[in-house]
């Protein structure tokens, strides 16, 4: 690399022509470092650390969403509020009962179909495909698609039905055959994602294991059994987990297909947050929510953290 | 191989292709049903060929709604934020693994702190703060606070690290300023992390819907994905002009999908960006 015009530094230190001191190079090294750094840093306390304490303070006032300002000091009357009142753990409730209905799904069905398509030697970019695919396209045109199989009476999926000799739930007006509607479209959703985490895993599995297992007699039944599956326990950890925290944080497919209705009875906890703070214009008691919210996915996620930090103190 | 299992993995192809099948259903549904009429489509719902094949629905889809403007917004907001997000965390990247300053491991603990943040539950605040900062309606609050991403800063970071040091001394010995061994030293080495980064932020930037929704309140403004979503439940007998709307919203991401399907599988295998 050539020395050629760079501009010199602010404080005229000319690295071209004085070799460093090596003070002079750890303040060349400092100075250099929170350069590079500030803007990401300017950005993160600014638009993620501040959201969080802004919320904190918003949640002792009375404020409300259409004035500017913070209105007057309620102490923990908000909070007080937010722990008792039904409709907060009715939400809470939906987004956990959503997650006990995807996480099994989305766990093990992907695991199986990559097992099975990793038996194949060939036709994997046409797997990749039909999978992934879905997972690249916008919430809204799932739930438009999904919403017209749907349909009553002339829905393909409502026809399905009866094709197999069974009757459609209601999926627009009953709670049941609501929650079989979203589950149904988020597993068509965000199975490839889970999908192409457990392929990479297979696909660094060496061929010598299989090969030294074939050669012992081991069929491939046995193979997937005492092999691959031990194998990719790791990864099932790490799906498990971010499966856990993706569908705690429900809210897209829930409300633009269902308004969280029937009556309320899908509302996951962000369009709780969302109504009482953008609809009723209760902000400070919305922020309250939040908190409550935002400290139980942090909690959830340090746990995690920890224990896989312990377990593998080489990754990050 | 024996029989057995032989006769194992073709039951294993048969039945993960037939579930591969299924899986295409929901695409060409919506894609057959757009170019079928309205009245046939309300006279047979379920029959998957049509007499008259045509595109007169794509035609309505794009006069009644903006169509037109979400694509533009969607595609500023998204390319502005992938050329944010890759500069900004891949510096601050650079800064934690080659240059000793003061105060690195509060930065570095602060960061590693963010990866655990969910900040789709801070849209509250965050509205406030945008608010209060005038910037709401504006394409900026939808950019900046999706730049600093930690997660970002990790898959460069696991990069960079694996760029042998004596490269950089050697730069250093030629006088090369620390900015000039960003620019063309270590960045061309991260091609591979940067485009791991930049696709599957425009992808999460182009879908994203929550934050978008409550700061572009007027619909121009709108996003694909934000406008997109008024359409659901509305005029009940116009499905061919709904399936023409949904197929429009989904053809940009997945044009990007076919063009690149081997480094979006990569990406997300390497990094678990969700």
């Amino acid at each position: 690399m050539t020395a050629t015009a760079i501009p010199t530094s602010a404080t005229g230190v000319d690295v071209q022509v004085r070799p460093e001191t090596a003070r002079g190079a750890a303040r060349g090294h400092n100075r250099a470092g929170w350069l590079f750094a500030t803007p990401f840093l300017v950005l993160y306390v600014a638009f993620l650390i501040g959201p969080v304490l802004i919320g904190l303070v918003i949640s002792l006032f009375n404020t409300t969403t259409v004035k500017s300002g913070v209105g007057s000091w309620v102490g923990l009357s908000n909070y007080a509020e937010v722990l008792s009142q039904k409709d907060f753990w009715a939400s809470m409730w939906h987004s956990v009962l959503f997650t006990l209905l995807t996480t099994p799904l989305l766990v093990l069905l992907p695991l199986l179909f990559a097992i099975l398509a990793s038996r194949m030697a060939r036709k994997q970019w046409f797997f990749r495909l039909a999978f992934f695919a879905p997972y690249v396209v916008p919430s809204s045109a799932v739930c438009l698609i999904f919403a017209f199989m749907y349909t009553p009476e002339t829905g393909l999926i409502t026809n399905a039905f009866s094709w197999v000799g069974l009757t459609a739930p209601d999926f627009f007006g009953s709670t049941s055959g609501a929650w079989f509607a979203v589950v149904l479209l988020t597993l068509w959703w965000t199975f490839g994602f889970n999908f192409i985490l457990y392929t990479a895993a297979i696909q660094e599995m060496s061929e010598e294991i299989y090969e030294a297992a074939a050669i012992d007699g081991a069929g491939p039944w046995q193979q997937i059994r005492m092999i691959t599956i031990p194998l990719l326990r790791p990864t099932m950890g790490l799906v498990l987990m971010l499966q856990v925290l993706a569908s705690l944080k429900v809210f897209d497919q829930i409300y633009i297909l269902l308004a969280g209705g029937p009556a309320y009875s899908t509302r996951p906890v962000i369009q709780y947050i969302y109504d009482t703070g953008f609809t009723a214009y209760r902000g400070g008691y919305a922020a309250a929510a939040t908190m409550v919210y935002f400290v139980i996915l942090v909690v959830i996620s340090a746990v995690w953290f920890l224990a896989r930090r312990r377990n593998n103190p080489a990754k990050v | 191989m024996d029989q057995a299992g032989k006769l194992f993995n073709r039951l294993a192809a048969t039945c993960v292709t037939l579930f591969a099948l299924i899986w295409l259903i929901p695409f060409l549904w919506a894609l057959i049903t757009s170019l079928r009429p309205n009245d046939e489509i309300a006279a047979h719902p379920t029959r998957p060929w049509s007499n008259n094949w045509n595109l007169d629905a794509y035609r309505s889809a794009w006069n009644s709604s903006p169509l037109g403007w979400w694509y533009v917004n969607s595609f500023i907001i998204s390319t502005l934020t992938v050329v944010f997000t890759v500069v900004v965390c891949s510096m601050a990247a650079f800064a934690l693994v080659h240059l000793d300053f003061r105060g690195k491991y509060a930065v570095f603990a602060l960061i590693l702190a963010g990866l655990m943040l969910p900040t789709e539950a801070l849209v509250l605040p965050q509205f406030m703060e945008f608010r209060a900062l005038n910037l709401l309606g504006t394409y900026w609050a939808v950019i900046l606070p999706s730049i600093a991403l930690p997660v970002a800063v990790f898959v460069f970071h696991s990069f960079i690290k694996a760029i042998p040091i004596p490269l950089i001394e050697a730069a250093r010995l030629d006088g090369a300023s620390w900015w000039r061994i960003y620019l063309q030293v270590v960045m061309p080495l991260c091609r591979p992390a940067i485009s791991a980064v930049a696709i599957l932020t425009f992808i999460t930037s182009w879908n994203a819907f929550l934050w978008p929704l409550l700061v572009l309140t007027q619909t121009k403004s709108q996003t694909v994905t934000v406008g997109l979503s008024s359409l659901v439940g509305g005029a009940a007998i116009q499905y061919a002009e709904t399936m023409a709307s949904a197929v429009l919203g989904i053809l940009p991401l997945l044009a990007v999908f076919l063009l690149l399907q081997r480094q979006i599988a990569q990406g997300v295998a390497n990094t678990g960006i969700k």
